[in-house]
């Protein structure tokens, strides 16, 4: 039962990833390759109906983080005070943005809002790239069950540790390197014209330098957690996560090749699903190793909810989590082809 | 700066009261909305649809700073709250996750076909739209309330070997009768909410001699639903969730009535100055035996006082509770008034000229958003020093290795943000509402 909640949130983290991760993409490129109102309010009118609801997988995975392991969210959380309330903030501006911008009719309002939404796009992935980085690299948690951490200290993975070191400020460009190149993909699939050849061009120059950061971060990820790798060997689930990783690329390349946009984008969700599964499994059961002393580590076994809980949870989620992918498929059926910009007042 | 959990208490009551200004306008317009959509469509009516669409505009806005205000308060149980989350997440986590699955995602999806949909979905389709929204919205809603439900009347628990919370029957938890019985009471001021702002704005505009046919049916339309839902407010859902209170957390009741003493025929206290250090009410209006009637339904019954409990357990905040339970009654009363004697002068249309009452009813909309917060500080502030009642004392439930100055930036960064969220919200609204029901 632990082991199935740890995967059921491993991939609602997953596609939340892969979801918000292209609208994140999106608002980081949309400075660069949307030159006029028109095109603005095309990458907008792209990711509008949707940007919302992907942002909702996010809560969807952090209440099912809360009913199967409120020990590593109430740890996690609290441990990354300040780093936590960077990502509240960065999600409450470029929420705004995207909703207020269309509503004013003024150059000024629309580049400030525009400039947000980019700004914000930007640091949210950086953000969630160091978090994964921590998750990785571990936390001073102790046997009373919390840590507390600044937000850097020598920069070094090694205790006292901080939230932004070099490892996880690597993971921190690289999550903000895929999903920039990720949302790039999305939107050529989505858009035509000027927009979609510039698009093509950022996501042709963005994943090559995705695989260098990719390696690199491989490579560093066996410098800081060297018993990482080691579980590979057990982990089933880690190959099937490694196969999508390098088959997701491979679509991508091919997808850019041939010009084949939903087979990139597709490939790109691989991709991120990938990593994020074959580290899933090579951590499990861990969910946030200690530095200080590994028996003090928050487990999916030693941190998990009653019996009753996780069986009454796990009924509603498999009602709710077709629906929730029912309203997706309705959504991309409805807004299927390549995206017009809205008229004035008619679309955001 | 030393008191960690004074500085936690005020970041969540700060956010969380900011936060659900919003909801509470959006659950109460996604009803109107549905009505005016339905009355369209049933009537074959355009003059409904245009009030519909103008008031969806209003909703879009509002609901999208609902959003962005309310994902903090998910943070917030984690990073203020870390102790809490732990100890009672095995259950309370149930009703938080449904509310992503169940309401979340069903508003986020239909949220951009309601706002900007309407050509293409049709007339049907739209009023489709706007039934999901009303079904999200208040779904969400229900699932909040019983959370907190569960803090005021913890149900359906056991307790686990490491003393932590844990689910022990999943319907009981779910269906908590004061669940049931405090969602109502809310959904009907939010109600109240939502058709005061309908009513504001259509006797704004009528006061201005602009959209006189809008602004007439948005003036109907806010009444009637206003005067209905004030009613339904005070009963029986007021008055059913103050015998709850009575029951089951009777130093509550004796704190928002300002009453130290034990006895039947207890006085229902109108107005008065609770005097802590004395251990009485100063100067108090009072009606006698009223509060034994209401509490119990009969003059006899004894009420009990605060003498009745060690200081330890009296709410921490005896004078906010005792003015905030008074404010949402007093104005809950005048809520009542004013939309029956608007709702007198509707037939015939001599509320249109009614130029006083107008400007009345213009000016009146701040207030029933005072009196829902003043309801949340009742049920919030009467709840203490419990965080989950019985069970978790507030003190216990705090982060303690965030260091109060964090809490105090953080606190400080929400207030400026905020403030300057509500700026745009009220310059978007304001420049709706000038620009007219007319796109």
């Amino acid at each position: 039962m632990e082991m199935l909640w740890f995967w059921l949130v491993s991939v609602m983290v997953a596609i939340y990833a892969v979801m918000d991760g292209f609208d994140f993409g999106s608002g980081v490129l949309h400075l660069f390759v949307a030159r006029s109102e028109a095109e603005r309010r095309e990458v907008l009118a792209a990711i509008g109906p949707l940007w919302d609801g992907n942002e909702v997988w996010l809560l969807a995975a952090g209440g099912a983080l809360f009913l199967a392991f409120p020990r590593v969210l109430a740890a996690g959380f609290s441990g990354f005070y300040l780093a936590m309330f960077m990502v509240i903030w960065a999600l409450i501006l470029r929420g705004i943005a995207i909703e207020f911008r269309s509503h004013v009719n003024d150059l000024m309002w629309r580049a400030f809002w525009d400039g947000v939404f980019a700004l914000a796009s930007a640091l949210l992935p950086i953000l969630l790239g160091a978090a994964l980085g921590n998750v990785v690299r571990g936390v001073p948690l102790d046997a009373s069950g919390y840590f507390q951490i600044p937000l850097f200290t020598h920069f070094g993975p090694a205790n006292p540790v901080g939230v932004l070191d070099w490892y996880t400020v690597l993971m921190g460009v690289l999550v903000l390197a895929t999903l920039t190149a990720h949302g790039a993909l999305f939107l050529a699939w989505k858009t035509a014209g000027p927009l979609h050849d510039r698009c093509r061009g950022a996501a042709g120059k963005l994943w090559p330098a995705v695989v260098v950061l990719a390696l690199a971060a491989t490579w560093a990820t066996d410098q800081v957690n060297p018993a990482l790798y080691r579980n590979l060997p057990r982990a089933p689930l880690a190959w099937v996560g490694l196969a999508l990783f390098l088959g997701g690329l491979a679509a991508v390349f091919t997808g850019l090749k041939r010009s084949r946009y939903l087979l990139a984008f597709l490939g790109s969700s691989g991709f991120i699903i990938g990593i994020l599964a074959a580290t899933a499994g090579c951590v499990w059961p861990v969910m946030l190793p200690s530095t200080l002393d590994p028996a003090a580590s928050l487990t999916a076994l030693n941190a998990s909810s009653g019996p009753t809980g996780l069986r009454a949870g796990m009924v509603w989620w498999f009602i709710g989590f077709p629906i929730a992918l029912g309203y997706f498929g309705y959504l991309f059926w409805l807004h299927q082809g390549k995206v017009k910009a809205p008229k004035e007042g008619q679309g955001y | 700066m030393g008191d960690l959990l004074f500085w936690h208490r005020l970041q969540f009551g700060f956010t969380s009261t900011f936060h659900y200004l919003f909801p509470q306008l959006t659950m109460g317009l996604a009803l109107i909305i549905v009505a005016l959509k339905g009355i369209g469509l049933a009537r074959d009516d355009e003059r409904f649809d245009l009030a519909a669409r103008f008031w969806i505009r209003i909703f879009g806005l509002s609901f999208a700073v609902g959003v962005v205000t309310g994902i903090p308060l998910e943070f917030q149980f984690g990073t203020n709250w870390a102790r809490f989350s732990a100890h009672a997440g095995g259950v309370i986590g149930q009703t938080l996750g449904m509310e992503g699955m169940f309401a979340f995602f069903l508003e986020s999806a239909f949220l951009g076909l309601l706002v900007w949909g309407e050509r293409r979905l049709g007339r049907r389709g739209h009023f489709l739209a706007a039934l999901a929204l009303f079904l999200g919205s208040w779904l969400s809603g229900y699932f909040i309330v019983a959370t907190n439900a569960f803090m005021q009347h913890p149900v359906g628990y056991l307790v686990a070997a490491d003393g932590s919370l844990q689910l022990a029957d999943f319907w009981t938890y779910l269906l908590n009768p004061w669940a049931l019985v405090q969602y109502l009471h809310t959904m009907m001021g939010a109600v109240v909410t939502g058709a005061f702002v309908v009513a504001a704005v259509g006797a704004f505009w009528i006061l201005r001699r602009a959209h006189l046919e809008q602004a007439a049916l948005f003036l109907k339309t806010g009444v009637i639903a206003g005067l209905v839902a004030s009613c339904l407010v005070a009963f029986p859902t007021g008055d059913q969730q103050g015998k709850r209170v009575a029951r089951h957390q009777p130093q509550a009741l004796a704190a928002m009535e300002g009453r130290w003493h034990t006895g039947p025929y207890a006085e229902l206290n109108l107005i008065g100055q609770p005097n802590v250090e004395g251990r009485k009410l100063d100067n108090p209006v009072r009606l006698p035996g009223l509060l034994s009637f209401i509490a119990y339904g009969s003059f006899s019954s004894e009420v009990k006082g605060l003498d009745q409990f060690p200081e330890d357990q009296w709410p921490t905040n005896l004078e906010f509770l005792y003015y905030g339970f008074h404010i949402m009654v007093g104005l809950g009363t005048l809520f009542i008034a004013l939309m029956g004697l608007a709702a007198l002068l509707l037939p015939g249309g001599r509320l249109m000229r009614a130029r006083p009452l107008l400007w009345v009813l213009m000016l009146a909309f701040p207030f029933p958003f005072i009196a829902n917060s003043a309801g949340w500080v009742v049920a919030e502030f009467g709840r203490q020093p419990w965080l989950v009642y019985g069970l978790m004392r507030t003190a216990d439930g705090t982060s303690r290795l965030v260091h109060p100055g964090q809490t105090v930036f953080t606190s400080l960064g929400f207030a400026g943000l905020y403030f300057v969220l509500g700026l745009l919200f009220l310059f978007l609204v304001g420049r709706e509402v000038n620009h007219g029901p007319e796109l």
